[in-house]
């Protein structure tokens, strides 16, 4: 049986990890690259690179770091940030990417995910979503979180998924930050709508999250966090040995 | 040094670096002599059968590579580079395969309900005996990674791997020199890479 993911994201800046990270073993690192290779190590089941990045020069960097992960890290990779148009997708799978997520280019260009789908297949969109609760609808967010685009979401993931996405990552503005476990009442209306992987983002804060997560909604496929793998908060291979206890299938 | 065939699908840099990491001499190519001079062969592919089928058949290089490996070059075909060896796809219509491997490769979801599809993510594989010389560093169990919504069936007598989703889906074959595998070695951490190793520590004539 297939195993739920665990997948660390990376915000970049000009070439760093944005915060940092502060583990034991590798105090105040920021080379995306020496982190990425870090968690290949220690059982990420998948990384996330996200671009951060305005100028061109950061662009550039960014490719290289890209480049440079591939060739180290043989572990799935998906990449985001800034991804607008066909092109962009090329850029990153030339790169080395495997998947590539969209979120406020698909906004602007609902096409998008259709296009990009007929050219590298469904396997390779991944429609992520920027999600808060506004009068008891759930509605869809751009720009990082700081603008309503008044659509709902779950209309927005289903259309996303009949267009071509073929993976949804759900980040709950509600619960990001908060460290007090998924949002899963959002994570259950999307899962009844999506008939493709579901990843859980926003508001994991100890291992004990991840184990409810999966085990109150069977459906989700993987949990994606950043900062409490960062920091050492929530070790990997402590939490993949805790997910095995509870019987959710993990790979060690 | 291992050829990998370039024939215009997908994007090979993660595969070429794979290969980099073992030490290996590797080469991403669409010329005959490169083929010939090479010591083993791999078929990459993602995307659709046909289209890949049309494309690899217009690169030039399948007469060359249909000798080779009727020399005994050892070939490793990965995901739809594997599903290329067979004789036939039903994915979108019927269409021929190299036939190189028996079976036919039909989709998932004839015999998968309830499931996601694609096959997505870590799987365990399942050894058949005896255990195949490509899986000399690595155990039964070991994750291998996944993406795919079409798999190889009927093909018992070259079956060397299969994983659990519902149903036994084809892991890994070999017939003789010819090989396959469905999941992504090049992405499925050290057990993958571990994989390649074999796989280049093989030669022409001894399979």
């Amino acid at each position: 049986m297939i195993t739920k993911r665990i997948i660390p994201c990376l915000d970049v800046r000009d070439g760093q990890v944005v915060k940092g990270v502060n583990f034991k073993e590798l105090k105040n690192i920021s080379s995306p690259v020496q982190l990425a290779q870090y968690y290949g190590k220690c059982g990420a089941d998948e990384l996330v690179f996200y671009d951060i990045t305005a100028s061109s020069d950061g662009r550039k960097i960014f490719t290289d770091i890209l480049k440079e992960t591939a060739k180290n890290v043989f572990i799935p990779l998906t990449v985001g940030g800034g991804i607008n148009t066909v092109e962009d997708f090329d850029w990153v799978l030339k790169c080395g990417a495997d998947k590539v997520s969209v979120n406020s280019g698909a906004i602007k260009t609902p096409d998008l995910i259709g296009q990009a789908a007929k050219r590298y297949g469904d396997q390779c969109v991944v429609l992520s979503v920027d999600v808060k609760r506004v009068d008891g609808v759930f509605r869809v967010f751009s720009k990082g979180g700081r603008v309503n685009t008044g659509l709902d979401a779950i209309e927005w993931i289903k259309r996303g998924v009949d267009s071509g996405a073929g993976e949804i990552v759900l980040n709950s503005i509600d619960t990001d930050g908060v460290k007090n476990g998924f949002d899963l009442e959002m994570l259950q209306k999307v899962c009844e709508v999506a008939k493709v992987p579901v990843i859980a983002s926003g508001g994991a804060g100890k291992i004990e999250d991840f184990i409810t997560l999966f085990k109150t909604l069977p459906k989700v496929d993987a949990g994606l966090a950043a900062s409490i793998f960062h920091f050492g908060e929530v070790e990997i291979t402590d939490l993949k040995k805790q997910m095995l206890q509870n019987g959710i299938p993990a790979r060690i | 040094m291992t050829a990998i065939i370039d024939y215009g699908v997908g994007n090979l840099f993660s595969l070429l670096s794979s290969f980099e990491k073992i030490g290996e001499n590797a080469i991403i190519t669409s010329n005959e002599t490169d083929l010939i001079n090479a010591d083993r062969i791999v078929l990459p592919g993602v995307g659709a059968f046909s289209d890949a089928a049309q494309k690899l058949s217009a690169s030039g290089v399948m007469d060359t590579l249909l000798r080779e490996i009727k020399k005994g070059k050892p070939v490793l075909g990965i995901c739809l580079g594997m599903q290329l060896l067979f004789n036939k796809s039903f994915e979108y219509g019927e269409h021929d395969g190299l036939g190189l491997i028996d079976g036919e490769v039909r989709p998932i979801s004839d015999y998968v309900k309830d499931l996601k599809i694609p096959h997505m993510g870590w799987n365990a594989l399942k050894f058949c005996a005896p255990k195949h010389p490509l899986f000399k560093y690595i155990n039964e169990g070991d994750f291998v990674y996944f993406v795919h919504s079409y798999f190889a069936t009927n093909c018992n007598q070259s079956l060397i791997a299969f994983s659990e989703y519902g149903a036994q889906i084809t892991a890994a074959v070999a017939n003789k020199n010819v090989m396959g595998c469905q999941f992504h070695p090049e992405k499925s951490g050290d057990v993958g890479l571990n994989i390649l190793k074999s796989f280049c520590e093989m030669k022409e004539g001894a399979l």
